[in-house]
C-alpha cells in the first residue's frame, strides 16, 4: 500500500494566532472606555461611534472589493478597530456627514492606499482624525460637556477640555477622581483613565502587545512635565493631569501600539515611545495646539522605518 | 527562579503522551537498510559486499574523513546489497542492505544488565574508542563525538553541559532514557568529563520532567562533579547556544563554536551511548526512538536496532492511524516531513510523530502586520520577518549583515506568525544561499 503524505519544511504546528485574534482582542481591550463614553456622553457617543465603524468597514469593503479586484478581508477586524479608534478620538456632538469624511480620509488615504493592512505608514485612525482637525477645526474643537447618559446629540452643551483650559489659564481644574473616572469634556475615547488602563493590561496579559511602547511615553511625559512643574509650578500642571488628561493614555496605549506603525525591536520600541513623549510635551506645553498626541504619533510613525534600519534586535553573542 | 536562555523563545504545547511509557526493545527486522551518511560530515566507505556475513556489531563502513563517524551492523546476516536508499531527508543516498539471520553478536560485547562503573582508559584511548564506536550527537544534530571532544589548539574546555532537555514537544525518549538508564547515562557522563580532560559536568533538564531531576540528583551524589540544574521550559532550549546560556550565562558569539566560552555540549542519549561503547564494548547500533501522535493507539518509546523501517516502529504502536496527513521524522518544530514511511532509523532519529490531516495543513497567508512577535520570539535576536523580505528580493547583502547565518532553524518565528507567514521556509533558503556566497568569497 503506498501511502501519500503531506511534505513541507519544519516546523509543523503552528501557535494558533491570528490577525483577526489579535484585532479583536484590542476591540475588546476598548470596551470599559466605550462604556465610560457611553455613560458620560450619551447618545452623542453611540451615534458617532457607530457611523465612524459602519463608514470605515464599507470604506474598506468598497476599496477591496473595486479598486483592488480582491477578496475582502473586512472579517479580520482591523476596519472595526480603525473605526472605533476614530470615533474615539472624535468630539461626541460632531455631524455624521463630517464623520464619514473622517472615515474616508482613515481609510482611503491612510490604510488602502499604501496597500492595505499591514503597508500603510501611518496610523489610518489618526490620519482620519487629524485630516478632520484641519478640515474642521471649529467642530473638531467644541466638546460636550459630560452627563448621565445625555441623550443630546449635536444640540449637547460644549465646554473646554482640561487642556484648553491649562492652554488658556482659565476654568477650573476637575478632581483628581473626575479625571480617573473620565468626568471631564473630551474625545469620546479619551476619557476615562481607569478604563483605559484596564484595557492596557488586558492586552499586556493577552500578549498582544508589550509594556515598551505605553510605558516608554506615559515615563516620558511624566518626567518632562514633571521638570516643568518643579521649575514652575503657577504655569504648567503636574504631571499626573497630564497623564490623565488629553489623548495621553489613549494614544500610548491604543494609538502608539498600532502595529504596522510602530517600530520592530524592543529598543526601537523604547526610543519611537520617547520620542512621542517628547514631541507631545513640547505641543502640550509650547506648541499652539492644547494637544498633541496625535501630531506626535503621526511624526514618530513617519520615523518609524528609519529606527527598524538602525535599531536592530538584541543580538545574541553581541555584535 | 530556575534558569532558560535569555532571548526570544516559546512554549508550545508539550504532548508528551508517550511519558513515563517504559522503553520496550523491539526485535530485529528481517531487513535492515543502514545508510552511509548518519551523521554531519563526509559519508562512511562501506567495507562489506554483497553476500558478506556479518553479525551485530560488525563494522560495516568506516569514517570517510576527520568529521565522519564509523557505522556498525545492527544485525547478524548477509548483506544483501549495496545501494540507494531514501532517508529521512527524501534524498536517496548509499546505504547496505543487511538481510536479517539470527541473532549472533560479535565477541567482546558484554550484553549483560550488570553496571561497569571502573575505567581505566585514559583520555585519548576514551577518545579513541568512542570513534571507533561510531558515536555521534544523538540529540539530533548527529555531529561525530570525538570531533567535539578534541578541542582546536588554543582553547580549553572547562566544563562540560550534558543536554537532557528535550525542549521538542511530543518526543520523550531523552526522558525516558534518564528514568531508566540514570546510572549507566551518570557513568557515560563521567567518561567523557575524562575525555575531555574536564572536572565538571552539568546535566541540564527541564522541570516538566521533575521525575528525572529528581532520579538524576539522588544519583549524582556518587559522582564526583556532575551537577543537575532544573531550567525553565521554554523553546529551543536543547540548542546548543541557548543550553549553554541557559546554564552558565555566556552566549557564544555569531560564528564561534561552544569551545570559545570553555563550553561542550553533549546529549544524554550520547552519553549513554558512550557508556556502552567504553564499558560494554557495544558501537552505537541501536537507540531510543518515540513514536507519537495524537492518533496513534499506542504511543511508546522504543529501543530499535540502526535500520530498521520507521514502518515497523508504527506498526508496533498500532499501525499508521486512518486519517494520517503527515510522518515526521524528529519532533514537530524541526523535525523532518517524511515521503514515505519506509525510511529507515538512523543514528539522529529521536522520534516519529504522526499528524493528522487536519493537523497537517498550512493556514492561509496573509500580509505582514510587523506585529514584531517573530522578533520576540526569536532565540537567536534576529528580525525574521526582514530576513525573509531579504530573501524574497534576493537582497543576500541584506541578509548577511541582519546575520541570516545565525539562524538555528528552530521553527519559532513560524510558529509565532499571526499572519502564518512561512519565515522560516525563506530564511532556511536565504541561509543556505548566503552561505554559499560567504564560502565562495573565501576562496
Amino acid at each position: 500500500m503506498e501511502n501519500k503524505f503531506i511534505v513541507s519544511p519544519s516546523p509543523h504546528i503552528h501557535g494558533g494566532d491570528s490577525i483577526s485574534k489579535n484585532m479583536y482582542g484590542v476591540l475588546i481591550a476598548l470596551i470599559p472606555a466605550f462604556l465610560v463614553s457611553l455613560y458620560f456622553f450619551g447618545v452623542g457617543a453611540l451615534v458617532v461611534t457607530l457611523t465612524s465603524v459602519i463608514a470605515c468597514v464599507l470604506f474598506e469593503y468598497l476599496i477591496q472589493k473595486f479598486l483592488y479586484k480582491k477578496q475582502p478581508t473586512i472579517g479580520d477586524g482591523s476596519a472595526i478597530l480603525t473605526g472605533l479608534l476614530l470615533a474615539f478620538n472624535l468630539p461626541s456632538n460632531l455631524p455624521v456627514w463630517i464623520i464619514v469624511i473622517g472615515a474616508l480620509a482613515a481609510i482611503g488615504i491612510g490604510k488602502m492606499s499604501f496597500g492595505g493592512l499591514g503597508n500603510n505608514i501611518f496610523n489610518p485612525a489618526l490620519v482620519g482624525r487629524v485630516f478632520l482637525l484641519i478640515s474642521f477645526p471649529a467642530q473638531m474643537t467644541t466638546w460636550p460637556v459630560p452627563g448621565n447618559f445625555p441623550l443630546t446629540y449635536t444640540d449637547a452643551e460644549t465646554g473646554a477640555t482640561v487642556l484648553a483650559g491649562l492652554k488658556q489659564h482659565a476654568g477650573d481644574l476637575p478632581s483628581y477622581a473626575d479625571l480617573l473616572i473620565g468626568n471631564m469634556g473630551g474625545s469620546i475615547g479619551e476619557v476615562g483613565a481607569i478604563a483605559l488602563l484596564l484595557g492596557l493590561v488586558f492586552m499586556l496579559v493577552r500578549k498582544i502587545i508589550t509594556w515598551h511602547i505605553p510605558v516608554s511615553i506615559i515615563g516620558t511625559v511624566a518626567i518632562f512635565t514633571g521638570i516643568m512643574y518643579l521649575i514652575d509650578p503657577v504655569t504648567y500642571a503636574n504631571p499626573l493631569i497630564h497623564i490623565l488628561s488629553g489623548g495621553l493614555l489613549l494614544g500610548a496605549i491604543f494609538m502608539a501600539t498600532d502595529y504596522v506603525s510602530s517600530p520592530m525591536s524592543t529598543n526601537g520600541m523604547l526610543i519611537y515611545g520617547v520620542g512621542i513623549g517628547v514631541i507631545t510635551t513640547v505641543i502640550r506645553l509650547f506648541g499652539a495646539y492644547p494637544e498633541g498626541m496625535s501630531f506626535a504619533i503621526l511624526i514618530m510613525n513617519a520615523l518609524t522605518p528609519l529606527i527598524n534600519t538602525y535599531v536592530k534586535p538584541k543580538h545574541f553573542g553581541g555584535k | 527562579m530556575l534558569k532558560t536562555f535569555r532571548i526570544g523563545g516559546i512554549h508550545p504545547p508539550e504532548n508528551k503522551l508517550s511519558a513515563g511509557k517504559h522503553i520496550a526493545a523491539l526485535d530485529a527486522p528481517k531487513q535492515v537498510i543502514i545508510p552511509l551518511s548518519q551523521h554531519i560530515g563526509a559519508p562512511a566507505q562501506a567495507l562489506v559486499k554483497k553476500g558478506d556475513m556479518v553479525k551485530v556489531g560488525t563494522l560495516i563502513a568506516k569514517a570517510g574523513g576527520f568529521v565522519s563517524s564509523n557505522i556498525h551492523s545492527s544485525v547478524s546476516g548477509k548483506v544483501n546489497k549495496i545501494d540507494s536508499a531514501l532517508d529521512a531527508s527524501g534524498y536517496r543516498k548509499p546505504a547496505v542492505y543487511i538481510d536479517v539471520e539470527g541473532d549472533e553478536w560479535e565477541e567482546g560485547i558484554d550484553r549483560s544488565a550488570t553496571i561497569v562503573r571502573t575505567c581505566n582508559l585514559s583520555a585519548k584511548e576514551i577518545t579513541d574508542k568512542i570513534a571507533a564506536s561510531g558515536i555521534v550527537g544523538l540529540g539530533g544534530a548527529t555531529f561525530p563525538t570525538q570531533v567535539k571532544l578534541v578541542p582546536p589548539p588554543g582553547s580549553k574546555a572547562e566544563v562540560l553541559i550534558i543536554n537532557g532537555v528535550e525542549c521538542e514537544p511530543y518526543l520523550t525518549s531523552d526522558h525516558s532514557l534518564m528514568l531508566e538508564k540514570g546510572e549507566e547515562i551518570l557513568i557515560g557522563v563521567t567518561l567523557l568529563m575524562k575525555a575531555a580532560n574536564v572536572s565538571k559536568a552539568i546535566i541540564g533538564i527541564e522541570n516538566n520532567k521533575p521525575d528525572a531531576i529528581d532520579y538524576l540528583k539522588k544519583l549524582a551524589k556518587e559522582f564526583n562533579g556532575i551537577s543537575i540544574e532544573p531550567l525553565k521550559v521554554q523553546y529551543p532550549q536543547g540548542g546548543e547556544k541557548q543550553l549553554i546560556d541557559a546554564i552558565i550565562r555566556k552566549q557564544v558569539k555569531s560564528g564561534a563554536l561552544p569551545i570559545s566560552v570553555g563550553a561542550i555540549v553533549q546529549n544524554v542519549g550520547t552519553a549513554f551511548a558512550v557508556y556502552e561503547a567504553i564499558q560494554k564494548n557495544k558501537p552505537l547500533i541501536e537507540r531510543v526512538v518515540t513514536i507519537t501522535g495524537k492518533g496513534v493507539s499506542n504511543p511508546a518509546n522504543f529501543r530499535v536496532r540502526i535500520g530498521t523501517s520507521i514502518q515497523t516502529l508504527i506498526e508496533a504502536a498500532g499501525g499508521i492511524p486512518e486519517n494520517t496527513g503527515k510522518i515526521i521524522g524528529g519532533g514537530p518544530m524541526m523535525g523532518k516531513a517524511l515521503i514515505s514511511a519506509e525510511v529507515p532509523v538512523t543514528k539522529g532519529s529521536s522520534g516519529v510523530l504522526i499528524l493528522s490531516k487536519e493537523e497537517s495543513v498550512r493556514k492561509p497567508v496573509y500580509d505582514c502586520i510587523r506585529c514584531s512577535k517573530c522578533v520576540q520570539a526569536c532565540p537567536m535576536g534576529l528580525n525574521p520577518s526582514l530576513l525573509m523580505n531579504a530573501t524574497e528580493f534576493t537582497e543576500w547583502g541584506l541578509a548577511e549583515k541582519n546575520y541570516i547565518t545565525d539562524c538555528i532553524e528552530c521553527g519559532s518565528c513560524s510558529y509565532t506568525c499571526p499572519a502564518n507567514r512561512p519565515l522560516l521556509d525563506h530564511i532556511r533558503l536565504g541561509k543556505n544561499k548566503v552561505m554559499g556566497i560567504v564560502r565562495a568569497r573565501k576562496q
